[in-house]
């Protein structure tokens, strides 16, 4: 009887019954997050090659990469990919916003197009990036040639700094549509009283933009560049399909030097330790966007004053 | 503070004319509601008077000067927004004091000045607020303070009341009213509601589909509405229209609805059986022993008054009386409308015939 009474009790428990709900939510991060993301921590401390169980060495990796200077240049090259292509999108990006924003003959069509570049698979745009970079067939090359303005071809992925302009091209090219599209999302939320509001209190259009448009967008810009800083600090695909981290390991960023390491190469610890190098990085964008993020004061409801 | 000359000002959008020519006359220091139901070109009307919508044709002048080419900003006014239009990202002084600031006016002035205004509002305590901190009321408040601040020529209202619930709607409309007769800058105010237009204006506009039906002051519009429309439009509970014809032979009556008989005090210059419409105000019913046989369907008291629907030859009319009479739903009472108070409209055209 008291087992019984115990049973319908634990039933009739809201706290048993939301851990259930929870429970598939739970499965799925700890599979498919939190594993692996332990696992490559705990690969990055082990002498693990493919085919051979590692044994755990400690710091040792780490001690190896601090006196890699492959590694150092891989930490150089990601920190200016994803500095240079975050502010070219974002300069790009809110250009384009701002510009769809406006009234304008096939506007719902311009719109459509600016997303082409984000729905191109990524590796497809690579090569086609690849081959408009290509140092013999080059488009850019050849028309460029023709207007007489250069006697050779350009040899865009064959020179270090070209090879650079040339990936973090091709990403600005795919992340735009992603900044712009947000941002113009954000731009729609702003009530166009306000605008004429601003008209009739005398506001230029520059200040409009300054004074309205751009302290009403701050909140969405801190979450549109905070993903797009965090996907471009951790791209892969472009550079593996358009460079492989060439010429001379120019294009070389943490990620694909740590696929090149633990998968190529098959020193899964020593991959699995650079992979892991890239945490701090991300935290720190991650820590610099929560403080961005946090509500402004005029975006709170209740008086806290 | 100036006059403003709205002159013979037509708008289309497009190929769609929404405004056919409308001519108002605004003195200086006047309080003028534009009133109409929802699309009757009243907004329109005062956005193009802001300068937020181009004139089509006609002439607005604000002053001695036509304000057809001049930018919104030039044209010294200030316009109170349905929506308050504040913005979100800056505190209540900074709200305020925004048109100074892009003026270029000095920091002192602008803090003399935005303090003034939060004075003559009691905004005083809640400079430093965001206006998502600010109640409805409040934020109705800063919207006129802001308007307040830039000393305009010309305050435009639009619909600033529809927002905030009855109770506060009763005390904005109170304050504005106030507000006006301390500043006495020339006002247009629009607004769908009559009894804002009623107890507010100085004169009223009444508009509908884009032409002018009648303008006066509100008690003219009152006992004297210039068309069926206007009769309608204006009075709250609305006036009861009767069909009918006019008899003239002996003593002029009106032959309503399945024959019965309404008193006219004086007949219409219409022939006899001119098909006409009878209006009379539901406080203008009397209970009388030669009154028109009447039907009780529904009481409703409300304390200070009681509405009494009816029915008068099959048709509903609604009366209302301030003394208490003992009323049930199927008794029989005689309603006599008073013959000095009541209208006679042309049953095609709407036009009033009596005078």
């Amino acid at each position: 009887m008291r087992e019984v009474n115990a049973w319908t009790q634990l039933k009739h428990n809201r706290n048993w019954l939301g851990f259930w709900f929870m429970l598939p939510a739970m499965a799925f991060l700890i599979f498919f997050l939190a594993y692996p993301l332990g696992l490559g921590i705990w690969l990055s401390f082990t002498d693990t090659r493919i085919g051979r169980v590692g044994q755990f060495i400690g710091t040792e990796n780490y001690e190896w990469l601090w006196d890699d200077a492959i590694f150092w240049l891989s930490v150089t090259n990601t920190l200016l990919y994803t500095f240079v292509a975050s502010a070219f999108k974002f300069g790009i990006g809110l250009y384009l916003a701002l510009l769809l924003n406006e009234h304008m003959p096939f506007k719902a069509m311009l719109r459509a197009m600016v997303l082409i570049p984000f729905i191109v698979p990524t590796v497809l745009s690579a090569l086609a990036f690849w081959w408009i970079f290509d140092s013999q067939f080059s488009i850019i090359s050849w028309s460029l040639k023709h207007l007489g303005l250069i006697s050779q071809n350009i040899n865009f992925l064959g020179d270090t700094t070209w090879a650079r302009i040339c990936v973090i091209f091709a990403n600005v090219w795919r992340g735009v549509p992603f900044v712009a599209i947000t941002l113009l999302a954000g731009l729609q939320t702003v009530s166009p009283s306000l605008y004429e509001a601003a008209t009739l209190d005398g506001a230029s259009r520059w200040q409009m933009f300054r004074h309205i448009t751009y302290p009403l967008l701050t909140p969405i810009i801190a979450v549109v560049m905070t993903f797009s800083v965090l996907f471009t600090f951790t791209d892969f695909q472009l550079i593996w399909a358009m460079t492989r981290g060439g010429p001379v390991n120019a294009t070389h960023l943490m990620a694909t030097l740590s696929y090149q390491r633990a998968i190529i190469a098959g020193q899964l610890g020593e991959g699995a330790a650079i992979s892991s190098a890239m945490i701090p990085f991300l935290l720190a964008a991650i820590m610099v966007s929560w403080f961005g993020l946090q509500r402004r004061k005029w975006q709170q409801g209740e008086s806290n004053d | 503070m100036s006059s403003v000359q709205i002159r013979d000002v037509r708008k289309s959008f497009g190929n769609f004319e929404v405004l056919h020519g409308v001519t108002v006359p605004i003195e200086d220091g006047q309080f003028v509601v534009l009133v109409g139901p929802s699309g009757c070109g009243k907004s329109t009307l005062l956005r193009m008077l802001a300068g937020l919508e181009n004139i089509t044709s006609g002439t607005i002048s604000i002053g001695d000067r036509v304000v057809n080419n001049v930018q919104p900003k030039e044209r010294d006014i200030a316009m109170v927004f349905q929506n308050y239009a504040l913005y979100p990202h800056m505190t209540v002084g900074d709200n305020m004091g925004f048109s100074l600031k892009l003026r270029g006016a000095s920091s002192d002035e602008i803090n003399k000045r935005v303090k003034r205004a939060a004075e003559i509002l009691a905004l005083s305590p809640l400079l430093e607020r965001y206006p998502r901190q600010l109640s409805g009321g409040q934020r109705q408040r800063v919207a006129m303070g802001r308007a307040i601040v830039r000393d305009p020529q010309v305050f435009l209202f639009d619909e600033p009341l529809s927002n905030l619930d009855a109770k506060l709607r009763v005390a904005m409309r109170t304050e504005i009213k106030e507000l006006h007769q301390r500043l006495k800058t020339t006002t247009v105010y629009v607004t769908h509601d009559q009894i804002e237009a009623m107890t507010m204006a100085d004169k009223i506009v009444v508009m509908h589909d884009g032409i002018v039906e009648q303008m006066g002051t509100p008690l003219e519009l009152y006992d004297k509405p210039d068309n069926q429309f206007v009769a309608g439009f204006i009075g709250s509970p609305a006036m009861n229209f009767l069909k009918g014809h006019v008899r003239t032979n002996g003593v002029a009556v009106f032959e309503g609805p399945n024959g019965v008989k309404l008193p006219l005090k004086t007949a219409p210059t219409a022939s006899d059986g001119r098909p006409a419409v009878y209006g009379v105000r539901p406080e203008h019913f009397t209970i009388a022993d030669d009154g028109a046989e009447a039907e009780i369907v529904v009481v409703e008291p409300t304390g200070s008054e009681t509405q009494v629907f009816a029915k008068i030859g099959g048709e509903q009319v609604v009366a209302v009386f301030r003394e208490r009479h003992q009323f049930n739903p199927g008794d029989k009472v005689r309603l006599k409308p008073d013959p000095a108070l009541v209208h006679l409209f042309d049953e095609a055209t709407g036009k009033r015939l009596n005078a």
